[in-house]
């Protein structure tokens, strides 16, 4: 039977974020009818990028700017909305990215119609109904059986290769958006959109420090290189902790985690809770000057060496 | 003010992880209480001193054995607690329903806090399902909280260091995220004076909690085996260097 699936489009200064190419693709299984839901935007200049990746409804959800409480940036509202939009189209799962955005908006919809939801999954089979994540501070790989009428799936950003399937699609407009959110106003919301820092979790590349960096004014030297590198700058909660970073860098099982394709590991041992966060990268460089710290025997590269005589170079040369 | 804490006894992070069964893991592990629930719990007494004659119940769902973390939550300041024993592994669809059974049996809630995730099923979930069970606003990630008369204000942590800020009315549901507080160590008198602290323990049936219809059930748990086989680079802070550049433009293809 044919299963209508809608995916929560993510963008960023008005264009779709890389991270939901891979998303859709996972979304794009036998049976399935895509539908994007564009939240704020123009669908029209959307368009042509999405049937390239084989959308064929376009769901165009504005909100009114004037309308109370800002409501164009209030998650318990866009919820509520997409349920409506959930309703409207007869949607049977919906797929998000489980980054900050999808983990304060996909449980508020699950929990509005006590419908299963898996976070930060990174395999889902729609027609068994299963998704795969992982538990037990990534040591383990769950693999899970939802049931209930609609089935939620927050994505990890970046744990499916892109795939193209060109399509055309039709844009449909949807009205009900004038809904009231009781009990939580929007203050300030952050604009994510205007921020020219590299989202942490879902950069390509990250160079992370750890202890080995020895102080705040070393993280320059890995910043800089970030920088060349168009990279995202992650560290270990001992880095985090002696405040040389702020905790939203911090990279592990209670930080941010990643699935970029290179992560470059500067002066961090590699502990269990480090890894929690960052095992699912594509490949691992490590910088230690200890060959046995445990990352040294856990990476695809290592390096026994300085890192603060490492990265300057490195930088150099980039 | 009644303020309850949703605690959950989690295998310690640095455990080993035996799968057993396919499905289970080995219980034979150190448990204690989840990380992000200490900074829920430290929160909860500040708000406490600032309202005195508040109350600050944990409550949690698990093994007989989650008396322990629950004598943890007391040490560190909560006046008592509920324990809804059970063997058995709950989603987070049931828990929230087992949760709020029980928060309502017990009493009032004027605030209720979980942490924003547990290090085990890592679902992000059970507070938003708490919330709308009980038709509270949550926020989630919370790492900033003010309480007012009748609202609270809370930033809650978004990407690259961005957080947002929200008011919401009370009663309210929030998870709390790590950078709430630094949740300190019970002294030796604290622990002591939480083992005469009460511990409600009440049967999973006695709440006569319906089933939902919808469910997550894990069928399969595989560990995460270790696929990489690492391969030195050796020379000089230059060569090292180099030889980095070109596994990052030849092999990785990010440059
Ligand atoms: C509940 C819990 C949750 C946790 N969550 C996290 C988490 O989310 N993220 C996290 O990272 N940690 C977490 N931790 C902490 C974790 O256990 C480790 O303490 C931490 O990851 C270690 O950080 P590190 O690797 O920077 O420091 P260390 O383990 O001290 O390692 C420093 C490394 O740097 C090397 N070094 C020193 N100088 C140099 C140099 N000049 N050049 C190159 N190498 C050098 C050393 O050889 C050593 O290997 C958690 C702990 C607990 C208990």
């Amino acid at each position: 039977m044919m299963k209508n699936v809608g995916v929560i489009i993510e963008l960023d200064n008005g264009r779709v974020k890389e991270s939901n190419w891979g998303m859709i693709t996972l979304a794009r299984q036998k049976n399935t009818k895509l539908f994007a839901f564009v939240i704020n935007a123009a669908p029209g200049k959307l368009k042509p990028a999405l049937e390239l990746f084989g959308i064929t409804n376009i769901v165009d959800i504005c909100f009114a700017k004037d309308w109370e409480n800002n409501p164009a940036k209030n998650p318990a509202v866009w919820a509520k909305v997409l349920i409506n939009v959930i309703k409207e189209y007869h949607i049977d799962a919906v797929f998000g990215l489980s980054t900050a955005m999808g983990k304060d908006l996909m449980p508020r919809m699950a929990a509005l119609i006590e419908a299963p939801l898996i976070m930060d999954c990174f395999s889902v089979d729609l027609e068994n109904n299963l998704a795969k994540t992982s538990q037990y501070s990534g040591k383990t790989i769950a693999t899970i059986k939802l049931t209930g009428d609609v089935l939620l799936f927050g994505v990890r950003p970046n744990c499916v290769e892109p795939v193209e399937a060109q399509v055309s699609s039709e844009i449909l407009k949807f009205e009900g958006t004038h809904i009231h959110s009781k009990g939580l106003k929007v203050i300030k919301a952050g604009d994510t959109d205007k921020s020219s820092k590299i989202n942490l979790a879902e950069a390509d590349v990250i160079v992370a420090g750890g202890r080995g960096m020895k102080n705040a004014e070393n993280f320059t030297l890995l910043f800089l290189c970030a920088q060349k590198l168009k990279a995202a700058l992650g560290a270990s909660r001992v880095a985090v902790d002696s405040g040389w970073v702020p905790y939203s860098m911090q990279v592990g099982q209670t930080g941010e985690k990643v699935s970029p394709i290179v992560y470059i590991a500067c002066g961090i041992s590699g502990s269990v809770q480090h890894f929690a966060g960052m095992k699912t990268s594509g490949m691992v460089i490590a910088v230690n000057m200890d060959e046995n710290a445990a990352i040294m025997s856990t990476c695809d590269y290592y390096a026994v060496a300085d890192a603060l005589k490492i990265i300057p170079e490195l930088t150099k040369l980039l | 003010m009644q303020i309850y804490i949703c605690v959950k006894h989690v295998p310690d992070s640095a455990a080993h992880i035996t799968i057993l069964d396919k499905n289970r893991i080995e219980e034979n592990v150190n448990f204690l209480l989840n990380p992000y629930d200490e900074h829920a719990i430290t929160e909860s007494i500040k708000i406490k001193d600032k309202y005195p004659g508040s109350e600050v119940i944990a409550v949690c769902l698990g093994k007989q054995d989650a008396e322990k973390t629950l004598r943890s939550a007391m040490a560190m300041g909560a006046d008592r607690s509920i324990l809804i024993a059970s063997d058995a592994l709950h989603d987070s669809i049931a828990t929230a329903r087992i949760l709020k059974a029980a928060i309502e049996q017990d009493g009032n809630p004027g605030l209720i806090f979980t942490g924003k995730e547990s290090i085990d099923s890592e679902g992000m979930q059970t507070q938003f399902r708490i919330g709308a069970l009980f038709d509270f606003p949550v926020a989630t990630n919370v790492v900033r909280l003010d309480i007012e008369a009748d609202a609270v204000i809370v930033d809650t942590q978004m990407s690259g260091g961005i957080a947002n800020t929200y008011e919401m009315t009370l009663p309210c549901v929030i998870g709390a995220g790590r950078g709430l507080n630094t949740p300190g160590y019970p002294t030796f008198p604290d622990v002591v004076k939480s083992k005469k602290k009460p511990v409600k323990k009440i049967a999973l049936t006695d709440l006569l909690v319906e089933t939902a219809h919808s469910s997550t059930n894990i069928i399969a748990l595989e560990p995460l085996t270790q696929t990489r086989t690492p391969e030195e680079i050796t020379g000089n802070a230059k060569e090292i260097a180099l030889k980095i550049v070109n596994i990052l433009k030849e092999e990785a293809k990010v440059i």
